[in-house]
C-alpha cells in the first residue's frame, strides 16, 4: 500500500466515522435539484416529476425537489456534466433514461461517463408500444408478413439511443422503416406521427397513455406490438400494463424470417433489457456517503409503499416495479452491462444499416 | 354550431370557477410574485414556477392553477421595465421592443412608453384569450397541418425581417445575420451530437451558448457602457417628459396595428416547437412594413414598441394550444406547468389530447384566468410606470454598478457556470464592436435564435421530403409545396422585396458617420476570419453526419462571402462612404468623456474579482470603488449604495433559492452562504 492510497484510506475512514457520528440526514430548507438530461417533452421528465413531490413529502426535512433538465446530445451531456460532480450535500439527484445507457453500453466516444462510479438508489422500468398508421394498421394481423413491401418513416432520436430496441425489431421482423434522425424527445415524434410525417411511432408507457392510446381509441392509430416484460426467471412475457397486446416476440415468432434465438435476437433482448425493464434510474453522485444514500433509498421505499402509489403511477407512468436499495443496484447492474457478442452485433448493424460509426 | 354548444356550457361553468373571491386572491398572489420574478431580466416564468411546484401536489386545482397563471401572465408584462429603461431585453419575448422602447426612454419618455407597451400587453392578452375561446375548439386539426415545411418556413419568414433591420448596408445585416447563426450553431449537433467550434475539453462550450447570456451581451453591455461613457443620465436632459396618459392614447390611436399583432402572437405560438422565439421580430417587422413614415424606427417609434408588446402576451395564451391539446410545451415555463398541473388535486388533470373532452371547463378557466392576470397585472405595472420611469433620470454613473451587478447575476443563472460571465463578456464585446461599426445586432440575434430551428427542420424536412420523393415525384412535391408552404412563401418574399426597400431608412443605430478606414477593415478581417475558422472546422466532421455539418457549411459560406464582397467595397470606395460607419468617429460616444476600454475594464474587473474571490465578495469591492472612484461619490453615499445593493441581491437569491458564482477562495474554503 503507497502512501497516497493509505491517505486515501484513512480520508475514507475518518469520512465514515463522521458519517456515523452525525446526527441523522436532514434536509430542512434544501432544494434537491433532480436534474433530467432531457427536454421538457419525453417520458424521463414525466417519471422526474412524478417522484419529485413523492420524494420531497418522504426525505427527512421535507426539502424541495425541483426537476432540472439538461437536455443535449441524447443525454451524454447531461450524463457528462454528472460524473463531473462530487457529493457535497446530498441535494445533486440525477436520473438516466435507456438513451443514456446505450450510448455508454455502445463505447460512444462522447461518453465520459462510468456507471459503476454513482450510486444508485431507485431504479423502475417501462414497456413500450409500437403501433401503426390506420392504412397499414389494416394489413396487420399478429404478423408482419404483410408489412414488408411498405416503406415506413419513423421521427427517431438516433439509431444508438433507445431507438435502437424498435429500430433493431422492425429490421428483424423484415420490415423498411426509415429514421429520420434529430428530433428532441418522443413526444416530438408522436407528432410527427400525428401530422402524418411519420408513418409508424413507438412512445414508451406513460407517452402511450398519455396520449397514443387515444389516437387509437379515435382510429387513427393501430397498436403493433408491445416489447414485453421480463419475468422473474428472465423470460419475455406480455406486459402488464397491455396485458391484450402481443409482445414482439409473439410477433416475430409469427413472422417469416423472423427468429427468437441467435445472435440477432440476443443482442435485441440485451438492449431491450437495459431500454426497458430496468429504463430509468436515479443516481447520486460519486463519492456519495451510505447514509446519505441510504437515506434516499428510505423514502423512495416510503413512496412505493404508499396506499394511492399504485393509483397514480397507473396514471402517471404505467405499473411497473420499483426498484430501491440493493433491488435497484442489482437494477442498475444488469441495465448497464451487455455480453461482448450483443455489443460487436449492435455495433456492427449500426455501421450497415445507418453508416453510425462509434468510434 | 356543434363546437358551440360545448363550448358555452364549459365556458359558464369557467367563469364560476374563477370568480370565486378565494382564487381571484391566488391569482393577484401569483401576479404579485411574477411581477417580483420578472422585473429581474433574465429571470422568468420558469424560476417562478420552479418555486411554486413544491407547493401544487394535491393542491386544489382551480386555486393551484390560479396561482401559476398568475406568475406565468405577467412576465412578458413586467420584462418590459427591463427592456424600455434599460436597453435589457427582460426576456426573449421583448427583445424587439428594445429597439424603439430604450430610444424612447433616452429620449424621455419612458413613461409613454411603459404605459403604451402595457396597454399593448393587456389587449393583446385579452385578443389572445378571445380568440382562444373558439380557436381551441377547432385548433388541433390547424396544429397538425403544421408540418416540418411549414414550420421551416416560419423559421425564415422570422429570418426574413433581417432585410427590414439589416440598416442602410444590406449586405453587413446579411452577414451579422449570417454571424449569429454561426454562433448559434456552436456546440455538440442535435442530429448527429458532433462538435462545433467547440471541444470535450471546454465543456461549457459543448452546450451551446444560453440566449439569455447573448441578448444581454448584444443589447445590454453596449448600452450600458455607451451611457457609462458618456456620464449622464438615460433621459437626455434628466426630464421626465410626456407621462403614461399619452402612452395610453398611443395606443388607442394604433389599435389595429395592436389587433393586427395580437393576432400574429396568438397564431405563431399555436405552433409547437415555435414558441415565442420569433413572435416579437415578426410583429415588429410587421409594425415598420404598415408604418407609412419609416424614419423613427430604431429611433423610438411608438409603433415599434406597440406591435411587439401587443403580439408576446397573446402569444403565451397561443402557447396553450400545444401544451394542452397535445401535451407538447411551447417553451420552458409551460413545461413545467404541464408537470404541476399533473400534481394538482387528485392527479385526474392529465393535459393532452383528453383535456378538451374531459376538462373544458378547467381548460376554459385556464384561458381566461390568464386573460385576468393579464388586466390585474397590467394595471399593477401601469400605475407604477409613472414612478419606475424616473430612474431615467438618475444619473447614469449611479446605476451602471447595478445594472453590471444584475446581468451578472441573470447570466450566472442560466447555465450556473463561471464561464456564463466570460462568455457574457465575450459576447458584450461582440454586440460593442457591432454597435460602434454600425453592423445590425438586431440581425445578429434573429439569427442567433432562429439558428436551431433553421437547422432542425431544415435537415428533417429534407429527409421527409426525400423518402417522398422516392416513392413519387407527386408526393414530394406535394410534401413541400403545400398551401401553408406557398402563403408562407409569398409571405416570406413581398416581407424581404418591401424591406430591402425600406431598410436604408431604418437606422437601429442613428445616423452613424463614417471617418478613416482602418478600424472598419480590422473589424471584417476578424468576423472573416472566424467565418473561415468555423468553416475549416465544419468540413472537418465526417461525411456520415452530414446533417451536423451541412448547414453551418451552407451559412457560414455566405456570409463569408457576404464579408468579401464588403471588403471589396471597402478597397473601393472613399472612406466618407456609409460602409465605413464607425460611431468612434463622431457623435455621442466620440464625444464621450471616458474612453471605451477603461469604462470595460470596470466590467471586467467584477469579473476578475468573480473568480477569484466569488460573486459577493467581488461585488463589494466592484461597488465601493466604482463609487467612490469612477462615480466620485462621498463614503456615505457609497456605503449606502452598496449597502442596497447587496441586500437586494441576498433577498432575492435567498427568495428564488440561487447561488452565486464561486471563485478560487471559495475552493478552499468553505464559507457561509451568500458567500460560498
Amino acid at each position: 500500500m503507497n502512501a497516497r492510497k493509505l491517505a486515501l484510506t484513512a480520508a475514507v475512514s475518518a469520512l465514515a466515522i463522521a458519517g456515523q457520528a452525525q446526527a441523522e440526514v436532514d434536509f430542512s430548507g434544501k432544494t434537491i435539484e433532480w436534474v433530467i438530461p432531457f427536454s421538457e417533452t419525453g417520458g424521463s421528465a414525466k417519471w422526474a416529476n412524478f417522484f419529485a413531490p413523492l420524494l420531497a413529502e418522504e426525505l427527512p426535512g421535507n426539502p424541495t425537489v425541483v426537476v432540472k433538465f439538461m437536455p443535449g446530445a441524447g443525454s451524454t451531456k447531461g450524463a457528462n456534466w454528472f460524473q463531473e460532480q462530487e457529493h457535497e450535500d446530498g441535494t445533486l439527484l440525477f436520473g438516466t433514461s435507456g438513451s443514456t445507457q446505450f450510448p455508454y453500453l455502445l463505447d460512444d466516444p462522447r461518453v465520459r461517463y462510468e456507471y459503476s462510479d454513482w450510486v444508485p438508489v431507485m431504479a423502475s422500468g417501462t414497456g413500450g408500444v409500437a403501433y401503426l398508421n390506420p392504412t397499414d394498421g389494416e394489413k396487420f394481423d399478429g404478423s408482419a408478413d404483410a408489412l414488408k413491401d411498405t416503406a415506413f418513416i419513423y421521427g427517431s432520436q438516433g439509431a444508438t439511443r433507445l431507438d435502437l430496441v424498435p429500430l433493431l425489431a422492425w429490421q428483424m421482423l423484415g420490415m423498411n422503416v426509415e429514421p429520420v434522425f434529430g428530433i428532441k424527445g418522443r413526444g416530438d415524434g408522436r407528432l410527427m406521427f400525428e401530422r402524418g410525417e411519420a408513418t409508424i411511432d413507438y412512445q414508451t408507457s406513460s407517452g402511450y397513455l398519455g396520449a397514443s392510446a387515444d389516437l387509437v381509441a379515435q382510429g387513427k392509430a393501430v397498436p403493433m406490438m408491445t416489447w414485453g416484460a421480463l419475468d422473474e426467471d428472465g423470460n419475455i412475457v406480455r406486459d402488464p400494463t397491455f396485458p391484450d397486446m402481443p409482445t414482439f416476440k409473439e410477433v416475430c415468432e409469427a413472422t417469416e424470417g423472423c427468429e427468437t434465438q441467435g445472435d440477432a435476437w440476443d443482442a435485441w433482448k440485451a438492449f431491450f433489457i437495459a431500454g426497458f425493464p430496468v429504463q430509468k434510474i436515479a443516481f447520486l453522485p460519486a463519492g456519495t456517503p451510505d447514509d446519505v444514500a441510504q437515506t434516499y433509498s428510505d423514502a423512495f421505499d416510503a413512496v412505493r409503499s404508499r396506499p394511492d402509489f399504485a393509483e397514480r403511477a397507473m396514471q402517471q407512468v404505467g405499473e411497473y416495479p420499483v426498484f430501491v436499495g440493493e433491488g435497484a443496484a442489482n437494477a442498475a447492474k444488469e441495465g448497464t452491462t451487455v455480453s461482448d457478442e450483443a455489443k460487436t452485433y449492435v455495433q456492427n448493424w449500426l455501421q450497415e444499416a445507418y453508416g453510425v460509426s462509434l468510434n | 354550431m356543434d363546437a358551440l354548444a360545448t363550448a358555452l356550457p364549459a365556458l359558464g361553468e369557467a367563469w364560476a370557477l374563477i370568480l370565486q373571491p378565494v382564487v381571484l386572491g391566488y391569482l393577484v398572489l401569483g401576479v404579485v410574485m411574477g411581477l417580483a420574478v420578472g422585473v429581474f431580466p433574465g429571470l422568468g416564468g420558469i424560476a417562478g414556477l420552479s418555486l411554486l411546484l413544491p407547493f401544487m401536489f394535491g393542491m386544489e386545482p382551480v386555486l393551484g392553477l390560479a396561482l401559476m397563471i398568475g406568475m406565468v401572465a405577467v412576465v412578458p408584462t413586467s420584462d418590459t421595465f427591463a427592456s424600455v429603461l434599460m436597453g435589457i431585453p427582460g426576456s426573449s419575448a421583448s427583445q424587439a421592443t428594445v429597439l424603439d422602447g430604450f430610444p424612447m426612454a433616452k429620449r424621455g419618455q419612458a413613461a409613454r412608453a411603459l404605459s403604451a407597451a402595457f396597454t399593448s400587453s393587456l389587449f393583446g392578452g385579452l385578443v389572445g384569450a378571445l380568440f382562444l375561446t373558439l380557436f381551441i375548439l377547432v385548433a388541433r386539426p390547424i396544429v397538425l397541418a403544421f408540418g416540418l415545411p411549414e414550420m421551416l418556413m416560419i423559421t425564415i419568414l422570422g429570418l426574413s425581417m433581417v432585410s427590414v433591420l439589416a440598416g442602410r448596408v444590406a449586405l453587413k445585416g446579411l452577414a451579422a445575420a449570417g454571424l449569429g447563426l454561426m454562433i448559434g450553431t456552436i456546440g455538440e449537433a442535435d442530429a448527429g451530437g458532433s462538435l462545433r467550434m467547440a471541444t470535450y475539453d471546454i465543456p461549457y462550450l459543448t452546450d451551446g451558448l444560453q440566449l439569455v447570456i447573448v441578448g444581454l451581451g448584444i443589447f445590454a453591455i453596449p448600452e450600458i457602457v455607451s451611457l457609462l461613457r458618456q456620464d449622464r443620465s438615460i433621459a437626455k436632459d434628466a426630464k421626465l417628459g410626456s407621462g403614461w396618459m399619452d402612452g395610453v392614447r398611443d395606443w388607442a390611436a394604433n389599435k389595429w396595428l395592436s389587433i393586427r399583432c395580437s393576432l400574429i402572437g396568438v397564431l405563431v405560438g399555436v405552433i409547437p416547437g415555435l414558441g415565442g422565439s420569433v413572435v416579437d421580430w415578426i410583429a415588429y417587422g410587421h409594425a415598420v412594413q404598415t408604418t407609412k413614415d419609416k424614419s423613427n424606427f430604431g429611433k423610438g417609434e411608438i409603433r415599434g414598441v406597440i406591435g411587439p408588446e401587443s403580439s408576446n402576451n397573446a402569444k403565451e395564451g397561443g402557447g396553450l394550444v400545444p401544451t394542452l391539446l397535445f401535451g407538447i410545451p411551447g417553451s420552458g415555463s409551460m413545461a413545467i406547468f404541464i408537470g404541476a398541473i399533473a400534481l394538482l388535486g387528485s392527479g385526474d388533470i392529465e393535459v393532452g389530447p383528453n383535456m378538451l373532452r374531459d376538462n373544458l371547463d378547467i381548460t376554459y378557466s385556464i384561458v381566461w384566468l390568464l386573460a385576468l392576470a393579464n388586466v390585474v397585472g397590467t394595471l399593477l405595472c401601469i400605475a407604477a410606470s409613472g414612478g419606475i420611469a424616473r430612474l431615467t433620470t438618475i444619473r447614469f454613473t449611479y446605476l451602471a454598478p447595478f445594472l453590471f451587478m444584475l446581468i451578472s447575476f441573470a447570466a450566472f443563472q442560466s447555465g450556473q457556470n463561471f464561464e456564463d460571465l466570460l462568455a457574457l463578456f465575450a459576447i458584450g464585446l461582440i454586440g460593442i464592436f457591432l454597435r460602434r461599426f454600425d453592423w445590425s445586432r438586431p440581425a445578429f440575434l434573429i439569427g442567433f435564435v432562429l439558428s436551431n430551428p433553421v437547422e432542425k427542420f431544415s435537415n428533417q424536412a429534407f429527409q421527409i421530403a426525400s423518402f417522398r420523393f422516392r416513392s413519387s415525384f407527386a408526393e414530394g412535391m406535394d410534401y413541400i409545396f403545400s398551401p401553408i408552404v406557398i402563403i408562407l412563401i409569398v409571405i416570406t418574399v413581398v416581407s424581404v422585396v418591401l424591406g430591402i426597400r425600406q431598410a436604408k431608412t431604418i437606422m437601429a443605430e442613428g445616423d452613424v458617420k463614417s471617418g478613416s478606414k482602418r478600424a472598419p477593415i480590422v473589424f471584417l478581417l476578424v468576423i472573416a476570419a472566424y467565418l473561415v475558422t468555423a468553416l475549416i472546422n465544419a468540413q472537418m466532421i465526417p461525411d456520415y453526419n452530414l446533417t451536423d455539418k451541412i448547414v453551418p457549411l451552407v451559412v457560414g459560406g455566405i456570409s463569408l462571402l457576404c464579408c468579401l464582397i464588403i471588403l471589396g467595397q471597402m478597397m473601393l470606395r472613399p472612406e466618407t462612404d456609409v460602409v465605413f460607419a464607425d460611431k468612434e468617429i463622431a457623435g455621442e460616444d466620440a464625444d464621450a468623456p471616458y474612453g471605451l476600454w477603461s469604462t470595460l475594464a470596470w466590467f471586467a474587473s467584477l469579473i476578475a474579482g468573480t473568480f477569484l474571490f466569488g460573486f459577493i465578495i467581488a461585488l463589494v469591492g466592484f461597488m465601493l470603488s466604482f463609487l467612490r472612484v469612477r462615480a466620485g461619490a462621498g463614503w456615505a453615499k457609497t456605503l449606502i449604495l452598496t449597502a442596497a445593493g447587496l441586500a437586494f441581491m441576498c433577498l432575492m437569491a435567498g427568495a428564488l433559492n440561487r447561488d452565486f458564482p464561486p471563485g478560487l477562495l471559495q475552493d478552499a474554503v468553505d464559507l457561509p452562504w451568500p458567500l460560498n
